[in-house]
């Protein structure tokens, strides 16, 4: 009952306030009612509330393997033939690749040149099989590069597609979460991020009509791709054919340096690009020595374009034609720009919610707490009169720090979480409840007024500290097990709680004290 | 509210009721036991995966019309449903008749529903995640419980523990028992009331039983145990009318004014909470007394405990 703690109190409690009270406001209001040095964070809103796209991406493991074995398997066919063992049947799949050799005295020769390739990969023999994998911690460690490099290049597409503030994490090993809030197309935002978008230049061998292609058997160094279906309406007979092209990769996407959409002279958009030094230097052989044959630009395993090669061009930079529309232009570019994904990813959970629903929700659940908040006034007033009216100034004073605090504290405000401030309030109360009933008790037991008041608030601690930290724990564990939402709702009751531990208890007991010498009454009304 | 000023104590015999609360309670869980063996449980896409959408439709259709519209345009299942407002539908199907084609299927709905139909929300659960939502749910649910019972055991000794405990799960399964004779859509919120439930339920539990431990220490073997049970509960009545009030009220509030999101969340909590008070009352308090009455201890081994009363 000391005068200078109760005034340390109050001012550490006016200030809270004051420093939330922004928050309050929402953050168009805020600027108009408090000047700039008043301004602090604002309370972040949770999708659910603000419209937006959800995405829940995972890095395709089998895929990337497949692929990692792919490209091995061509480097593994020159090292052994570097080492002069012959090998047949080379197999990639993406637990492995697997190969026979012809000889079995060379075995040796065929350790070495896997070991050339790649120390960490481990080989099994079979009499001439041969079965070479990396081991678990080294896909491990793939995957966590392949995730995080998904998501810098997620990153890039969605910063450079002009959303604002997109949320976009790890999650678990192998998983992203976008959320791009606000979102008028989150469509776009999932072809830009779904796309692999894994660029490379080859040798076009030959190209077939259609039918022709179906009969097809190509040699082991090439595949058949085809052409990208266009959206323009001028070119639908170029569909009809299909392409023979060396398997090699001469010039990859992450030789790039820049692309941009651009128009070409008879005003179609096309797609210029820059390529860093090796790129440039690698597409200057090759355009040297193929001169006039035609190679493909080919994205995802799709044709885009297939021009002639008129000169060899050694300046590392070039036109991509290829029957684009403005958009197709300039996504084809962003998405070259990014980078490739190391991976295909696909799309595990999805969730848009339009911005009309989100503005209801905040609507309705404004008013709902508002409402709330009157009501549980009402009810404590007419059941302790006084005390009554000093535990709902603790509840305002409460809430009003819960909206700040989450404010500060950068917490995401979800629609669960309204529920969730609502449900505090009320348990808030509960402390009080507590305590006046236990004065209450203290007078029916004949104590004086002050020591009645001590002893209340005295006996009242441990019964509240139990059952709140009751709740901390369900909280607790709700926010380790549940989602986005939940989240929310976990956190803010927490917040809310902590809270009301300050205000229900010290504050209120502060308010009687202070009220206590100020009036010096006989009697309490409670 | 001058029942609630109560200058004395009131003297109601809750142990002595304990035969009529356990009938009923036992009868109310084992019913709604019994129809969730039989029916299941209404999960919602959040745990069995597939695809919701909510759309509005200024046009009001009938939802006759559309179930026939819709049966003609697409393949597979789709489960129509209005909600409160006429123009409000929920669609739901199965991913992969989604996964076809998104956009032309998102364009045939909202054609399907007429002029200027919007489509508000769409949610596309895939069967790896919905099998891992419900795997931490039930996960969160297990843990909390027996978060909760350790607790107890911690802070009293085995029988209140055991008697809080059965009080829980009563109050858990009454809360499911809302989605499962209601049909109420059973989603992740429905994990998240039942966890509310919990926590709230061991709260007023542990009112009672912090009062049941400090009247021990103040009268010993002089009193019956049947009527300290009685008093400790008497005693702690107006706490736990109040503090129920208060938080009931609050979410009637949200319940009504809420919009529907928020509704069908309080809904749950608000059965959670009711059934809370109830069953910390006139199950958990008269299971204590039957616990200790069949292993013979008052005067003995509780009486110990009183070490740590305040």
């Amino acid at each position: 009952m000391i005068k200078k703690n109760q005034l340390f109190l109050l001012a550490l409690t006016i200030c809270g306030v004051l420093l939330s009270l922004p928050a309050l406001m929402g953050p168009g209001r805020a600027l108009r009612y408090f000047p700039g040095w008043w301004q602090g964070p604002q309370l972040v809103f949770g999708l659910d509330l603000q419209g937006g796209a959800h995405l829940l991406l995972e890095v395709d493991k089998t895929q990337m393997m497949a692929d990692h074995y792919d490209l091995l398997a061509g480097s593994l066919r020159k090292a052994l033939r570097k080492k002069g063992c012959r090998y047949a049947n080379v197999r990639a799949a993406e637990s492995g690749i697997k190969f026979e050799l012809v000889d079995e005295g060379s075995a040796d020769h065929a350790y070495d040149a896997v070991r050339s390739l790649d120390s960490e990969l481990v080989i099994t023999r079979n009499g001439k099989s041969m079965r070479v994998a990396l081991p678990e911690e080294a896909v491990l460690s793939l995957l966590a590069s392949a995730q995080e490099k998904s998501m810098e290049t997620i990153r890039r597409r969605v910063d450079e597609s002009g959303t604002k503030e997109p949320l976009i994490q790890t999650q678990g090993r192998d998983r992203i979460v976008l959320q791009v809030p606000g979102a008028d197309s989150p469509e776009r935002v999932k072809e830009l991020v779904g796309r692999t978008a894994r660029l490379s230049f080859q040798l076009v061998k030959n190209v077939l009509a259609l039918d022709e292609a179906q009969s097809f058997v190509p040699n082991p160094s090439e595949e058949i791709l085809f052409p990208v279906p266009s959206s323009r309406s001028d070119s639908a007979n170029e569909d009809n054919i299909a392409y023979v092209v060396d398997r090699e990769v001469l010039v990859s996407g992450s030789m790039l340096v820049d692309a941009q959409p651009s128009f070409d002279q008879y005003n179609q958009p096309q797609v210029s690009f820059k390529l860093n030094g090796l790129g440039a230097e690698l597409f200057g052989a090759v355009t040297q020595k193929n001169t006039g044959r035609p190679f493909a630009i080919v994205l995802d395993s799709e044709v885009i374009s297939a021009p002639r090669i008129n000169e060899p061009i050694l300046g590392g930079q070039g036109v991509i034609s290829g029957r684009f529309s403005i958009q197709e232009a300039q996504d084809l570019s962003l998405l070259m720009r990014s980078g490739a994904l190391p991976a295909p990813l696909t799309v595990l959970e999805e969730r848009v919610i339009g911005p009309g629903l989100g503005a209801d929700s905040i609507q309705k659940g404004t008013m709902a707490t508002a409402v709330a908040i009157v009501v549980v006034v009402a009810i404590m007033f007419a059941a302790y009169h006084l005390f009554g009216t000093f535990a709902s100034i603790a509840l305002i004073v409460n809430f009003v720090l819960l909206l700040g605090a989450m404010a500060y504290l950068g917490a995401t405000l979800t629609l669960p979480g309204i529920a969730g401030i609502a449900l505090t309030l009320g348990m808030a109360v509960d402390a009080n409840v507590l305590i006046n009933e236990r004065i209450k008790e203290e007078m029916r037991a004949g104590r004086s007024l002050i020591a009645a008041l001590d002893m209340g608030y005295q006996r009242a601690m441990t019964t509240i500290v139990d059952s709140n930290l009751t709740t901390l724990i369900g909280a607790f564990i709700l926010y380790v097990f549940g989602s986005g939402p939940v989240r929310g709702f976990a956190v803010t009751l927490s917040i809310g709680i902590l809270i009301s531990m300050f205000t229900a208890v010290l504050l209120s007991r502060a308010m009687a004290f202070a009220w206590i010498r100020y009036k010096r009454p006989k009697v309490l009304w409670i | 509210m001058s029942f609630l000023n109560l200058k004395k104590v009131p003297s109601l015999d809750f142990i002595g009721m304990r035969l009529w609360t356990f009938g009923i309670s036992g009868i109310g869980v084992l019913s709604i036991l019994l129809v969730l063996l039989m029916n299941g449980l209404p999960y919602g896409v959040d745990f069995k995966g597939g695809v919701i959408l909510e759309v509005r439709a200024p046009n009001a259709p009938k939802l006759d019309d559309i179930r026939t519209a819709f049966s003609e345009v697409l393949e597979g299942d789709a489960s129509i449903q209005t909600l409160d407002d006429a123009q409000d539908f929920l669609v739901r199907f199965d991913e992969d008749l989604f996964e076809a084609d998104k956009e032309e299927t998102l364009s045939a709905v909202r054609k399907l529903f007429g002029k200027g139909a919007d489509i508000r929300r769409m949610e596309s659960v895939g069967p790896k995640v919905s099998n891992e939502l419900l795997g931490s749910g039930l996960t969160a649910v297990f843990f909390a419980l027996l978060a909760m019972l350790f607790y107890i055991w911690f802070r009293f000794e085995w029988r209140y523990g055991l008697a809080a405990l059965c009080a829980l799960l009563h109050d858990c399964i009454a809360v499911v028992g809302l989605y499962v004779l209601g049909r109420v859509e059973f989603a992740e919120t429905a994990i998240v009331a039942v966890l509310i439930t919990a926590a709230y339920s061991i709260n007023d539990t542990v009112v009672i039983f912090d009062r049941v431990r400090e009247n021990k220490g103040r009268y010993g073997r002089s009193m019956p145990l049947k009527a300290l049970l009685n008093l400790s509960v008497n005693e702690t009545l107006s706490r736990t009318l109040l503090t129920s009030l208060t938080t009931l009220a609050a979410l009637l509030v949200l319940y009504f004014f809420g919009g529907r999101v928020i509704a069908s969340f309080s809904l749950p909590i608000l059965i959670g909470l009711s059934v809370g008070t109830y069953s910390s009352i006139c199950l958990a308090t008269p299971l204590l007394f039957w616990l200790s009455d069949a292993t013979d201890v008052h005067g003995g081994v509780l009486n110990q405990n009183s070490k740590k009363a305040v």
